[in-house]
């Protein structure tokens, strides 16, 4: 016992050293004000930007929402294919994964230009311009495009555990495809589908390079208005620190929601 | 009696491969029909045709008199125990054999009173939440069978459901399922590769071979009168050896010409004989029919099994008393022992 509890020591220091002290640096920091001293100023501060957060929270609920309606009939899909066809596939679903983060979220900034590859296409037949670049659907659609394979790969995984004489059962017993589908399909992905929204939601509701490039300067997010108390001409890291814990909290409380969620309905199953 | 599934020229194919070429069958109401036969004979394609799981390229399902070819699996009036059983593992063993009642909209009373009963008959009474994937194997394959009695179809497929389970346990289910299809009063449809476990359940037996029908017939028809000599030697072990028709109720093989109870065939057709080895009479060399060398002899239990060789060829004895291996030993055959076939290819 003492000899495999040993092997964990180097993840042990890793923890120490780059998860719990930043995070009690950040909790110092959103506590402290300006010369060190306790206070809770920067917490109540973070009121006057509920805009932003609520923002946050719903362009990024948006985009889990399109990831798991596109997703699941593509992972069920996929899960159903042979061996051989779905490392193929599998394949063609991270291909965009390889690419670089922020080239891929450029090539979608000249995409959607008012005189860009859409728009002047679109020219061509008469319709447009329309305005798609800066607003707040052009930064859903980024965060649908660049985190849709997280939201495939657990429920893909989860699917692939479903046996065809389980569906099969169900249909044998009377079950049409809706039926079957929210009544056996539904409930053995559950633990793909908290997998995926967590994994979907955390990114998108944290991102700044998203909402600055797609978004224009009308659809801050939380994570640009982080990054403004850091770098930007604000300079107020207390403030900054406060507004990630808050972050970190609704994160957790979205995550704890996912997986009792998850505990509840997959009981018994493994 | 009323026929139940009527099938016409059935025709499926997987990637061009035929797997059911033509195939006809009519099943009789409240049988225990049994499909026999070895892996890729078209069995279990048989039974997922009645289940509407695999569409025929052509052909027709008929059910009850009613055309239901190309009714999906939820509209038809039959239930399937799966192979490998196939139970939902969200749900617990309550819930699993109400899943069909719950989609027909049964009232909750009903559903209780049905599901108790059902488990009641199966033997699983005190199970009701407990979670199927904590069950052996045996108790699985009882919550599939209530699973799918409970909706009372009126006919039940299974699919080799005693596979996985061990030699007891598939012997005791083997009666339980007979005593069931009897309680029931419904049609089952029993597909298995196991030939005893056709004998012992089945009403009448299906012995498919590439995707046709060798056989259909009672156990104990099948067992003494095979069609051709691939029934013969799929149902239990059997002699088989060519020989020619001299006559009405004369047959002769291995050099000799043996009184048979057979009749109609040609003046001097070739024929095949099948003799079962337990219809085989040991009695001392001067006195037998035919003589041959013991080559060994096998305890199997209840009987001993020898090899006797005779003129090249080499019989399969079951007999009570064991020979010496070496021993020049008689065999005599009564005319009701010879079965005589029309030659088949292969």
């Amino acid at each position: 016992m003492i000899r495999k509890k040993s092997l964990s020591a180097p993840y042990l220091v890793w923890m120490v050293l780059f998860i719990a002290a930043p995070l009690a640096i950040v909790v110092y920091y959103a506590l402290t004000d300006k010369s060190g001293n306790f206070t809770l100023e920067n917490l109540m501060t973070i009121g006057r930007y509920s805009s932003v957060f609520a923002r946050s929270l719903i362009l990024a609920a948006i985009a889990t929402v399109i990831c798991l309606v596109l997703s699941f009939p593509v992972s069920y899909f996929l899960s159903r294919l042979r061996a051989s066809k779905q490392k193929i596939m599998l394949m063609l679903v991270m291909l965009p994964m390889w690419m670089n983060f922020l080239l891929r979220t450029y090539a979608w900034m000249s995409l959607l230009e008012n005189n860009g590859i859409i728009n002047r296409l679109l020219g061509l037949i008469g319709l447009g311009p329309f305005q798609m670049i800066n607003t707040s659907g052009a930064v859903v659609l980024g965060m649908v495009y660049n985190f849709l394979p997280y939201m495939i790969l657990p429920l893909y995984t989860a699917m692939t555990k479903i046996d065809d004489s389980i569906i099969e059962a169900a249909q044998d017993l009377g079950a049409g495809t809706i039926k079957t589908l929210l009544r056996v399909l539904l409930p053995l992905s559950a633990p793909g589908i908290a997998t995926g929204i967590t994994m979907v939601f955390v990114p998108s509701v944290s991102t700044f390079i998203i909402s600055r490039m797609l978004g224009g300067g009308a659809n801050l997010l939380i994570g640009d208005l982080i990054e403004l108390q850091f770098l930007g001409n604000s300079y107020n890291y207390n403030l900054g620190s406060a507004m990630s814990l808050v972050l970190m909290v609704i994160v957790l409380l979205c995550m704890s929601f996912t997986n009792g969620f998850d505990d509840e309905d997959m009981e018994g199953v493994v | 009696m009323n026929k139940i599934v009527s099938l016409k020229n059935i025709v499926v194919g997987f990637d061009d491969e035929p797997v059911l070429n033509g195939l006809s069958l009519d099943i009789h109401d409240k049988e225990f029909v049994t499909f026999l036969g070895p892996s890729g004979c078209g069995k279990t394609t048989t039974l997922r045709v009645i289940g509407g799981f695999v569409q025929p390229k052509s052909g027709n399902v008929f059910f009850n008199g009613q055309d239901i070819t190309n009714f999906p699996p939820y509209k038809r009036e039959v239930n399937t125990v799966f192979q490998k059983y196939a139970l939902f593992p969200h749900l617990n063993v309550y819930e699993n054999v109400a899943f069909g009642l719950r989609l027909k909209k049964m009232d909750e009373r009903e559903i209780r009173s049905r599901v108790s009963e059902m488990l009641e008959v199966v033997g699983l009474k005190g199970f009701e939440r407990r979670s199927t994937t904590n069950l052996s194997g045996g108790q699985q394959q009882r919550v599939a069978i209530a699973r799918g009695l409970v909706n009372h179809p009126k006919v039940l497929l299974l699919d080799e459901p005693l596979g996985a389970l061990d030699l007891k346990l598939r012997k005791e289910m083997q009666l339980e399922l007979k005593r069931l299809q009897q309680a029931m009063d419904i049609t089952f449809i029993y597909v298995t590769h196991d030939q005893e476990e056709a004998l012992t359940m089945s009403d009448t037996i299906v012995i498919m071979k590439d995707g046709n029908i060798q056989q259909i017939g009672g156990p104990i028809d099948i067992y003494n009168e095979p069609e051709n000599a691939f029934v013969a030697s799929f149902i239990g072990e059997s002699n088989i050896i060519d020989g020619i028709m001299l006559r009405d109720f004369s047959v002769e093989f291995a050099g000799n010409a043996f009184t048979c109870v057979d009749k109609g065939f040609a003046h001097n057709e070739l024929v095949q004989v099948v003799i079962r080895p337990e219809d085989i009479q040991v009695v001392p060399a001067i006195r037998g029919q035919l003589t041959g060398v013991v080559k060994d002899v096998i305890f199997k239990g209840v009987h001993y099994e020898m090899h006797v060789e005779q003129a090249g060829y080499e019989w399969i004895i079951h007999s009570t008393q064991a020979s010496e291996p070496g021993e020049l030993i008689g065999m005599c055959i009564g005319p009701d022992e010879i079965h005589i076939m029309r030659r088949s290819e292969g």
